[in-house]
């Protein structure tokens, strides 16, 4: 291919291919190029009536090269070749102004799979759904919210939204793979209204495959009880007590708790798992697994964010820290094989993330971990960012239901819960058999032997 | 380059190849059926980071993105199509796409006549645009903040820098045939550290910057504070002990804490939830909703600020408003759309976080106004509770009205005096209820170094936040020592 021939008119392929040749042809020692096509539609509706209607088209480039062991990583929607030519060019000039780093560098050539794995991302059916289909799904889940209760007398609306990407990389040591994918979620957010008080919820449903998503129907109704049962809400003296995380706020904890684990994290001594590879960090009935190769699922990649290949690991084994999560970078520094975690806007420097994260189910009903708390709080959602992964300590807002004699009593609302996550994750008491994977992180329900409230 | 000489009114004309007779097609596409309104967005956005860590500057980063958005509003209803294409074919489509959520034809509509240019305000002529400064300038000044960290005490054991810089151009073209354009430049410095003894490591942090040129950070060596400020709270958290559980008084230092109004009322105040009945604020216009000595206002006109903007993302002149007067609730925050459908006044707060979004009302600068209490005056009139000196993040829940807000600095306030720092907690209240608890306003109103970023409905705006030493009687502070 030419230089002077206009990339724009490529396929994506072509386009990443001759970006990756001007990049070594300019002085690159090295070099990956990511392209990101994507389409979506995205519709709303609002007691009853359409609301809004969003759809888009993009197509953008991204590059990251080296110049010995220095780098640095730039996006660019301007695809004309000109401006593609100065684009690599100032790349390349911002990468020799860059400190030399022993750690840098493409991952080691036997991390690229040798077979990208088919993990059926993509509705092939459905692709992105039209503004019609968009509004209907929309429409019905919200009308299904509005007739569950009287209360429910107000609404936020409901929001359909399909779309459907084309990722493409290509590096300077032979690597070249592309995958499609598609995602379609629901969400609506009625508002229950009774004696002065007012409460807002939601619910959802996200998939990549159009028949995997839950019927409008059920995820309006959901949304509906879960408004309402929040009405006349209180707020509680300050004490100490169990706490149960529903599997919703449940897998916020997990998401903590993992943060903590990534390899920026840990090299920076930002983490409070920094050097506790191999020890005991959590109940023994905790087994923690991050899988990005299930077939379908929100998180999976068929290869991470740098070309390494997408494996299953467990971070946690009964109780123990068995893994991190790591780039080809952080693992470098920490003397450590990369897990194939590498995450990246098409722009930015990789760095490591969960893909698919779950915690294994445990044995009882969520039922049965409530009827076994004499007094203390289910947390049913979570509000703020009080969590410091350099030292675990925690302090959220929270709002959810009082438990007597194993009984929901009342709703609660204006309290925190504190603690520390080294903790918490030590006194996980129950672990729910209630897993189900609604988004990327999926946890079942899970009880803490105590907490600090703050309250009244 | 100095932002004038980017004409933002020509950028993309020259760019893209376009003319104002483009706009006038496209936008008669967009109005072809019967609608309230019509517009034309285009965002060219140029951003570079530059970081350090481990004493190197190891990543650096930068992206160019461009779109155009076409947006037609209908009654309640918006339709919204954009492209990162910048051609006439693309933008009809887009326009088409728009119009479909207007589904009456238009009777009789004057073809649009685009060429009557918006008077904007002019808060940020710079002579050098930060994103211009040569990144080597960039790199020098990184390894000097982490030098002079590691200098401040030995217990300093890592120190990450960044340095981001941007500028952004926009245009918006509307159905009335009015033009607005900006060049808008943004930068900001972040100073992290890790202080660690005898296995116990905290982190402290400082950010700043603005509206401003990168001279800002030279001028007598500020930069120089931002890496004090972080170290000194890095070290200061080495001692801090258990925060305490409940209800409690709290005194807010000046500055950053500003935070509580952007989530206690800030929010509840945007125009969209109030018009929608969805906030613990609708229909209280008039009401008392805070204590007379509180006065908060927005104003997106004070020059060099991070949440200022000569016009809003709807082309429309930004401007200060008056939210909470002595304690009543006066204003709500607008954008095009529910200004017409609550028949209230433009306030210059449709705001987007690029063109691939749509327009919502959103804050700029939110602060209180200063009191006549001494700071040192408060602290000495609590008995027992916690000073406040700095946050992190912060969020609300509109409808039922509760807020959090996390202190990432803070003290426990014995007989009048500072006593010994304590751990980071999470404050939680109510935004109606907590504003008629403050007894006591200083009259050290200051603005935060400029570090603040707004989400909501998934979009990204800088915004700022000021507030003045006060006291709060009773609000929620969720430590572990219960």
């Amino acid at each position: 291919m030419k230089s002077g021939q206009a990339p724009t008119s490529h396929t994506d392929l072509e386009l990443a291919q001759w970006a990756l040749e001007r990049a070594r042809a300019r002085g690159a020692s090295a070099a990956e190029v990511l392209t990101l096509t994507a389409e979506a539609l995205s519709a709303g509706v609002r007691l009853g009536e359409v609301e809004k209607l969003k759809s888009s088209r993009e197509r953008r480039i991204g590059l990251r090269v080296f110049t010995g062991s220095s780098s640095a990583c730039a996006s660019t929607a301007e695809l004309s070749s000109d401006g593609l030519e100065r684009f690599i060019e100032e790349t390349i000039a911002l990468a020799r102004v860059t400190a030399r780093d022993p750690w840098s560098g493409l991952p080691a050539p036997e991390l690229h799979p040798r077979e990208v794995p088919e993990l059926n991302l993509e509705d092939t059916t459905h692709r992105v759904i039209g503004a019609e289909g968009a509004l209907d799904m929309a429409r019905r889940a919200e009308q299904a919210a509005l007739s569950s209760d009287p209360s429910i007398t107000n609404s936020e609306g409901a929001e359909f939204s399909s779309g459907w990407h084309r990722l493409t990389f290509v590096n300077s040591q032979g690597f070249s793979a592309a995958y499609n994918a598609t995602s379609y979620s629901l969400v609506v957010t009625p508002i229950a209204q009774a004696g002065g008080s007012m409460q807002r919820d939601y619910w959802y449903s996200a998939a990549r495959r159009y028949e995997l998503l839950k019927a409008p129907e059920e995820v309006g109704l959901i949304a509906g009880r879960r408004a309402r049962r929040r009405l006349g809400a209180r707020k509680i003296p300050t004490r100490r007590a169990p706490i149960i995380f529903d599997s919703e706020t449940a897998g916020s904890l997990l998401g903590a708790v993992t943060a903590a684990a990534c390899g920026h994290a840990l090299y920076t001594g930002a983490s409070f798992l920094k050097d506790r590879l191999g020890t005991r960090i959590a109940a023994p009935s905790v087994d923690l697994i991050d899988d990005p190769t299930i077939v379908g699922a929100l998180g999976s990649k068929p290869f991470d964010g740098e070309g390494a290949a997408s494996r299953r690991k467990t971070l946690i084994a009964q109780g123990e820290l068995k893994s991190y999560l790591l780039d080809s970078y952080s693992a470098r520094k920490l003397g450590l094989a990369s897990t194939g975690n590498a995450s990246r806007g098409i722009g930015s420097p990789p760095s490591a993330a969960p893909t698919n994260l779950y915690l294994e189910p445990g044995p009882q009903s969520p039922e049965e971990i409530i009827r076994s708390v004499k007094s203390g709080l289910l947390v049913t959602e979570m509000i703020g960012f009080g969590i410091n992964l350099v030292t675990g300590d925690y302090s959220r807002g929270a709002a959810g239901f009082w438990i007597e004699d194993g009984e929901l009593a009342y709703p609660v609302e204006e309290i925190t819960i504190a603690g520390n996550l080294a903790q918490m994750m030590r006194d996980v008491e129950m672990i729910g058999n209630d897993l189900e994977w609604r988004s990327s992180v999926a946890s079942p329900t899970i009880k803490i032997a105590e907490m600090t409230i703050a309250g009244a | 380059m100095a932002n004038e000489l980017i004409q933002p009114d020509k950028f993309f004309l020259t760019r893209f190849g376009l003319n104002e007779r483009a706009f006038e097609r496209v936008l008669d596409t967009a109005l072809e059926r019967r609608a309230d309104y019509a517009d034309i967005y285009f965002e060219w956005r140029s951003n570079e980071s530059i970081n350090l860590e481990d004493s190197m500057v190891n990543r650096t980063a930068k992206s160019v993105s461009q779109g155009c958005g076409v947006r037609v509003c209908a009654e309640e209803r918006t339709g919204y199509a954009y492209t990162d294409e910048i051609t006439v074919d693309r933008m009809r489509l887009a326009a088409q796409t728009a119009r479909t959520i207007a589904d009456r034809a238009a009777g009789g509509r004057e073809p649009v006549a685009v060429g009557q240019s918006v008077a904007r305000h002019d808060l940020y002529a710079l002579a050098t645009l930060p994103l211009e400064v040569p990144a080597v300038q960039k790199v020098s000044l990184l390894e000097q903040i982490d030098r002079a960290a590691r200098a401040y005490d030995p217990r300093i054991k890592n120190v990450m820098a960044s340095v981001m810089t941007e500028t952004k151009v926009v245009l918006i073209a509307a159905g009335d045939g009015k033009l607005a354009a900006d060049v808008q430049p943004l930068c900001r410095l972040n100073v992290s550290v890790i202080a660690e003894e005898n296995g116990n490591r905290q982190m402290g942090f400082f950010g700043g910057g603005g509206r401003l040129e990168y001279d800002y950070f030279l001028a007598g060596e500020r930069w120089r504070e931002f890496v004090r400020e972080a170290a000194r709270q890095a070290v200061v958290n080495l001692e801090a002990v258990a925060a305490p559980a409940g209800e409690m008084v709290v005194v807010l230092g000046p500055g950053w804490p500003g935070i509580l109004l952007h989530e206690a009322v800030g929010h509840g105040l945007e125009g969209d939830f109030n018009r929608k009945g969805a906030s613990a604020f609708s229909g209280r216009i008039g009401e008392q909703v805070a204590s007379p000595l509180c006065t908060v206002i927005d104003d997106g006109t004070l020059p060099n600020r991070r949440g200022s903007l000569n016009v809003d993302d709807e082309g429309t002149p930004t401007s200060r408003t008056v939210l909470i007067e002595r304690g009543i609730l006066r204003g709500y925050l607008q954008d095009r759309l529910n200004a017409r459908l609550m028949k209230l006044p433009l306030t210059g707060n449709g705001r987007r976080e690029s063109f691939a979004h749509m327009p919502m009302p959103r804050m700029t600068n939110t602060f209180m106004l200063a009191g006549d209490s001494a700071p040192e005056e408060i602290i000495r009139s609590v008995k027992r509770g916690i000073y406040a000196a700095s946050f992190g993040g912060g969020q609300v829940d509109i409808t039922s009205g509760k807020f959090v807000f996390s202190a990432n600095e803070a003290y426990l306030i014995e007989d009048g005096q500072l006593t010994r720092p304590i751990k980071g907690a999470t404050l939680i209240g109510n935004g109606p209820q907590v504003l008629r608890r403050v007894s006591m306003v200083g009259s050290d109103l200051k603005l935060d170094a400029g570090i603040g970023t707004c989400g909501k409905d998934g979009q990204s705006v800088p915004v700022g936040v000021g507030l003045p030493t006060i006291r709060i009687d009773a609000i929620t502070v969720g430590g572990t020592h219960a």
